[in-house]
């Protein structure tokens, strides 16, 4: 990581310094709203990197990470709310147990070969069934969802509970340890071998790599990583529904920021999440006083967005970013 | 008992029959250029639409309105095609999903802010008639859509079999590089391939109005539908789409009736995982 680190020039390390001294001190600055707006910028580049690790790095896409989302958030919220087992610890189980879940969709998928569409179909076919199984879960209130105690004044950081300040400094460690640890295996064998296995699958099962084990090296910490997403989601929004937390948008929202940042590249995921989220805020907002809120109005242009974006910048943000402010790294 | 488990595996089977024509649109397009089109059953629902208003304003029947819509749906998918999605045409997949889930994005709100979230039916004078066969009860609307379907997959059919176009078309599917060696229009070709994909949504949207009430929140669950079908029956199978339609149809109306409605997707998604499993290129497809 020293040496990735080392290869940034040194006006990009002072604009890393800067970023991350405008997230820390935000919440100083920022009013409750515009931080909640910045909860969710956190939010999404945290997931947008577990999802990342997997498309990006590994190269297999995942179109139901909502599985691992919902599994997540499911699993912290009962083990307190039937067991008193707070989210510190209950975040351990819920990485398991979507780490199991990421085992069996890869287990099932790579073994039998299947790849590319076909197993992104998969990824969305289990999202589903446990969507659906999930709707009909007595145990977690079926699909008249299941709620936490709300108390905003609380600040109960041990139960997860308290303002939205609490939220903040949880994510930004969250995005942080999460782009710390792209970086290191990115440059990890691990990282050169998901490379090989993503550019070439038979080249690199030629030289030796089992392309079985390292895509199911990345499906475990891509599951486990977006289950801890999910536990945070739990415990932030203290409500949850089956059609919401495993629906097809969240794996859909979850995957625009990597791919509008950059797939493959670290600052990719973060970058996008900068981009999407206040657009879709702004578009909330500028769409109240305009007088133009009808419902539905802001996704049209979302999807529009969205389409130019990938027009435009097939690639992603991120490369196009970097090589204007000349952070590319030079070639060795 | 038997009696009406009997029914219900008619009724899913012919409900069936046009699941198999909306999802045979995505096969065709997919088999040929290899472009996931996840917009499909959004499409689906703008064709239910245009079914419901032309019998609002003009008191035409789904089964004749069919037509019309078939072919405003062929120039639609052609449009589509030579604009937006001719650029995305062999680029990554994670791409083209982007751009055709912001399209999707696009047509479902436009329909929600058009229409309103209420469902639009469609009342025939023979919705509620029905044909007693021995002990079998069956709706008439249902025998009709399925005859439709069965009849423009079969018109399809006999297109890619014996006309030029059809011909050049499925070259086109088996080795791109021979048809553009031998001259062939491929852009050309994929625009009506993509046209005629839109003639199946068209088509099968128009029908779908008569057994289901139109809603702008059916689309994903139809692009769904489309995608278990289709993988079901096997990518690029004309045939395999009409199967893989029929055992969804069958599933869910059994599942529907004898576990839960709300369940009945559930089991489709179960099948969906075995034959991926099981046989990955789907029942009809050729190997991998």
């Amino acid at each position: 990581m020293t040496a990735l680190w080392n290869e940034i020039p040194r006006h990009g390390k002072w604009l890393t310094a800067l970023l991350l001294l405008v997230f820390i001190a935000a919440p100083l600055v920022v009013d409750r709203y515009l931080l909640s707006v910045l909860v969710l910028v956190l939010y999404f580049a945290y997931l947008g990197q577990a999802w990342n690790l997997l498309m990006g790095f590994a190269g297999q896409l995942s179109l139901g990470h909502a599985l691992y989302l919902g599994l997540g958030a499911y699993t912290a919220t009962t083990l307190w709310l039937l067991f008193g087992i707070g989210p510190w610890i209950g975040v351990f189980v819920a990485i398991a147990v979507a780490a199991a879940a990421g085992l069996i969709v890869g287990w099932l998928g790579w073994r039998f070969g299947v790849e590319g569409v076909y197993f992104a179909l998969l990824t969305i076919a289990f999202a589903e069934f446990t969507r659906i199984g999930f709707d009909h879960l007595g145990l977690t209130g079926a699909s008249g969802g299941l709620f936490l105690p709300v108390s905003p004044t609380a600040h109960d950081w041990w139960n997860l509970n308290g303002g939205v300040h609490l939220f903040y400094y949880v994510a930004l460690i969250l995005a942080i340890a999460a782009t710390l640890l792209a970086a290191w295996l990115r440059q990890s064998p691990l990282g050169y071998r998901w490379l090989a296995v993503r550019e070439d699958p038979e080249a690199a099962q030629a030289v030796g790599i089992n392309v079985f084990r390292v895509r199911m090296i990345a499906m475990l910490i891509s599951a486990g990583m977006t289950a801890v997403g999910g536990v945070f989601y739990g415990f932030y929004y203290r409500n949850l529904f089956p059609s919401q937390i495993f629906d097809i948008s969240r794996s859909i929202e979850l995957i625009l920021g990597p791919i509008i940042g950059g797939l493959g590249t670290i600052f990719g995921p973060i970058v996008g999440a900068i981009i999407l989220t206040p657009v879709g805020e702004s578009l909330t907002t500028f769409m109240q006083s305009s007088g133009l809120n009808v419902p539905g109005a802001k996704s049209i242009f979302y999807g529009i967005i969205l389409m130019i974006i990938i027009s435009l910048r097939p690639s992603g943000v991120w490369p196009w970013l970097a090589k204007h402010l000349r952070l590319d790294r030079p070639k060795s | 008992m038997t009696a009406i488990t009997l029914n219900i595996i008619v009724q899913g089977l012919l409900t069936g029959l046009v699941y198999g024509l909306m999802a045979l649109g995505l096969s065709v397009i997919f088999g040929v250029m290899r472009v996931v089109n996840f917009a499909h059953g959004e499409f689906a629902v703008v064709a239910m639409y245009a079914a419901f208003i032309l019998f609002e304003r003009l008191h035409l029947d789904p089964l004749i309105s069919l037509l019309p819509i078939a072919v405003a749906f062929f120039i639609l998918g052609y449009g589509l095609q030579r604009t937006l999605i001719n650029p995305f045409i062999g680029r990554a997949e994670h791409e083209q999903f982007i751009l055709l889930v912001g399209l999707a994005t696009v047509v479902i709100n436009v329909l929600l802010i058009a229409f309103g979230p209420d469902a639009r039916p469609v009342n025939l004078s023979y919705s509620f008639d029905s044909y007693d066969v021995g002990p079998l009860i069956i709706d008439k609307v249902r025998v009709f859509a399925a005859l439709a379907a069965l009849a423009v997959s079969a018109a399809l059919f006999l297109f890619f079999r014996y006309t030029r176009t059809g011909t050049a078309i499925r070259a086109c599917a088996d080795n791109l590089t021979g048809a553009a060696v031998v001259g062939l229009n491929v852009k050309q070709l994929y625009a009506v391939t993509f046209g005629i994909g839109f003639v199946c949504i068209g088509a099968a949207g128009a029908l779908m109005e008569t057994i289901a009430d139109a809603s702008p929140s059916l689309g994903p669950s139809y692009t769904l539908m489309a995608f278990v079908i289709v993988i079901i029956g096997g990518l690029g199978s004309m045939a395999g789409a009409l199967v893989g339609g029929v055992l969804i149809g069958v599933s869910e109306a059994l599942a529907g009736f004898f576990i839960q409605p709300s369940m009945k997707s559930m089991f489709s998604f179960a099948l969906l995982i075995l034959v991926l499993i099981l046989r990955p290129q789907g029942l009809m497809g050729r190997r991998l």
